[in-house]
């Protein structure tokens, strides 16, 4: 069974800007390695003839026609942004 | 130590759809900030994002014109990132299923043609656009946010500055041919970023990379890539080793400058996109794109050759953009002889809309207008210095050469009798220049010439005049 480290728990909840602390990161490592044993029972699976699935409900092909409909009104958007400027929304620079 | 110079390409082009690849919402350039968007591009709780049909067909219908196999079966993904530009913090894209895969574009610099191999072509979403205030805020107009790009990415097959920009220049034609994206660098619709390492001759093993951004003409990424290789060359010859970076054109000084060392923390932590079903592409569908890829640059460069006898410099030229091309077939189309309409398309019509700085369409001038005229000229109504004077009414106003030339009263003198009549007008006022040329002052016949031009309003047949004009001479 893979062992998952605090150090990895916390790497990847910092890449999606997760807070967590390390009781958190310890009680997640357990329910993640729970997790992947899961998935590591199915990789005993012999999925040789089996076609590659990305996506669970058998759809395929769901398309609409190139049609410009309703817009966002520009004035009921800015009223959920913080700060905003010139019909433009205002946040902090991030280089 | 001499070092090999390898470059790979990723080509942003912007899809000319109406609505955007996965929200209702108009996806048309320059609108007033924030007026094209749509609670899907905002990522508002709750949406479901659909798939827009044409955007699939233009990636497939661009794939193919690269040459790249179509996948039977596409799907997205979910690339994870954060920055305002994005509100989803992620950008709908594809990952290990791209929509083309495995083509080629041909270039040819200093007459040797090559391949330079297409990794990948993959469908996309485009981010919003952010401008940067000195006060440390931004501000963010999310009208481009949504809108359908294709990613194009080519092998490291690139040798030389020069072979990125004929590259570009040939991917910009065709993908303009094809008629899926209007690939105007100055609006943001055509977009290269450059990978760029070093290595000895003779080297197998690629040197390490650096990524090259800002680059917003074809020129300047013709002069960033020739920077870095100088830039990486120094650091190995002064016993340094190159960092993998993202560094950023300066157009002001032409130089590279860093903009941030790349880590192993680039993990973009791709999912397949559970709100997109698979896309299935079978033969028909592929087929039904197919036959919408009109004729492109290189096959009409070839018919140009081999049928209408231009010259292979006329040919390349003409075939550039879709505009000049189209304009020169229905310019012959209409009657005019295809040499002289490629003379006249790379010469006076170039220099016009240089001058003018505008677009061929945005003019009066049209192909009949043009073939008119060369008419004229071919069955000698009018002189090449005439046609200039009705080239200019043409493309001014428009309208019709033969009808310029009569209202203009511009018809060429071609008749001998009133032509000699001139002649010898011309020649009784000027006996010294008669004896300057039996004196053997080959230069006073030019005089002559231009005193006949002069009372003929210039529209005196030329080879008639030199003719005439001789045989008078050889008379006194």
């Amino acid at each position: 069974m893979t062992q998952l480290t605090i150090d990895e728990v916390k790497r990847h909840a910092g890449l999606a800007r997760i807070a967590m602390t390390d009781a958190e990161a310890e009680m997640f490592a357990e329910q993640l390695e729970d997790m992947i044993g899961f998935s590591n029972k199915l990789q005993e699976v012999d999925t040789e003839q089996v076609a590659t699935m990305t996506h669970p409900l058998p759809l395929y092909n769901v398309l609409r026609k190139d049609i410009p409909t309703d817009a966002l009104d520009r004035e009921e958007m800015l009223k959920s942004v913080k700060e905003h400027e010139d019909g433009q929304i205002k946040v902090p620079t991030i280089l | 130590m001499n070092f090999e110079t390898v470059v790979g390409l990723e080509v942003h082009v912007e899809l000319k759809t109406d609505s955007k690849i996965m929200s209702p919402s108009h996806a048309h350039f320059g609108a007033e900030p924030n007026m094209n968007i749509h609670v899907i591009d905002l990522a508002y709780p709750g949406v479901l994002p659909v798939m827009n049909e044409l955007a699939v067909d233009f990636g497939m219908k661009a794939a193919m014109a690269l040459n790249c196999e179509i996948a039977p079966i596409t799907n997205f993904d979910r690339k994870h990132y954060f920055y305002p530009d994005n509100p989803k913090a992620y950008q709908i894209s594809q990952d290990d299923r791209p929509i083309g895969a495995n083509g080629w574009v041909e270039i040819e610099v200093d007459g040797k043609k090559k391949k330079i191999r297409i990794e990948r072509v993959h469908l996309e979403e485009d981010a919003g656009k952010l401008t940067h205030t000195d006060e440390g805020h931004s501000l963010v107009d999310l009208n481009r946010q949504g809108v359908p790009l294709i990613e194009i990415v080519t092998e490291a097959d690139v040798r030389s500055p020069e072979e990125a920009y004929a590259f570009l220049e040939k991917l910009k034609a065709i993908i303009q041919y094809t008629g899926v994206s209007d690939v105007r660098m100055e609006e943001g619709s055509l977009r290269c970023d450059a990978n760029i390492s070093i290595r000895p001759f003779g080297q197998e093993e690629f040197g390490t990379k650096t990524e090259l951004k800002n680059l917003n003409s074809f020129n300047f990424v013709r002069r960033g890539i020739a920077y870095e290789v100088d830039r990486q060359v120094d650091v190995l010859l002064s016993g340094g080793t190159i960092e993998q970076q993202t560094r950023r054109y300066d157009e002001a000084t032409g130089k590279t400058l860093l903009m941030r060392v790349k880590g192993p923390a680039n993990d973009y932590r791709f999912i397949p996109e559970p709100d997109l079903t698979d896309i299935h592409i079978d033969e028909a569908w592929i087929e039904r794109v197919r036959a919408e890829i009109p004729e492109l640059p290189d096959a009409r460069k070839e018919r140009y050759i081999n049928d209408l006898d231009l010259p292979a410099y006329d040919a390349m030229v003409l075939t550039l953009t879709k505009d000049m091309s189209d304009f020169f077939e229905a310019t012959v189309t209409a009657g005019a002889d295809a040499k002289l309409a490629s003379n006249w398309l790379m010469g006076e019509v170039s220099a016009y809309l240089n001058a003018e700085a505008k677009e061929l369409d945005a003019t009066a001038l049209t192909p009949e207008g043009l073939a008119s005229m060369i008419k004229l000229i071919t069955d000698g109504t009018i002189s090449s210095k005439i046609a200039k004077k009705v080239f200019k009414e043409l493309i001014d106003n428009g309208g019709d050469a033969a009808d310029i030339v009569k209202e203009k009263g511009l018809v060429q003198i071609s008749d001998e009798g009133t032509l000699r009549t001139i002649v010898t007008e011309i020649l009784d006022a000027n006996e010294q220049s008669i004896e300057d040329f039996k004196n053997g002052k080959e230069r006073a016949v030019g005089f002559l010439v231009g005193q006949i031009m002069k009372a003929t309003k210039g529209q005196a047949n030329p080879p008639l005049v030199n003719k005439i004009l001789l045989e008078e001479i050889a008379k006194r």
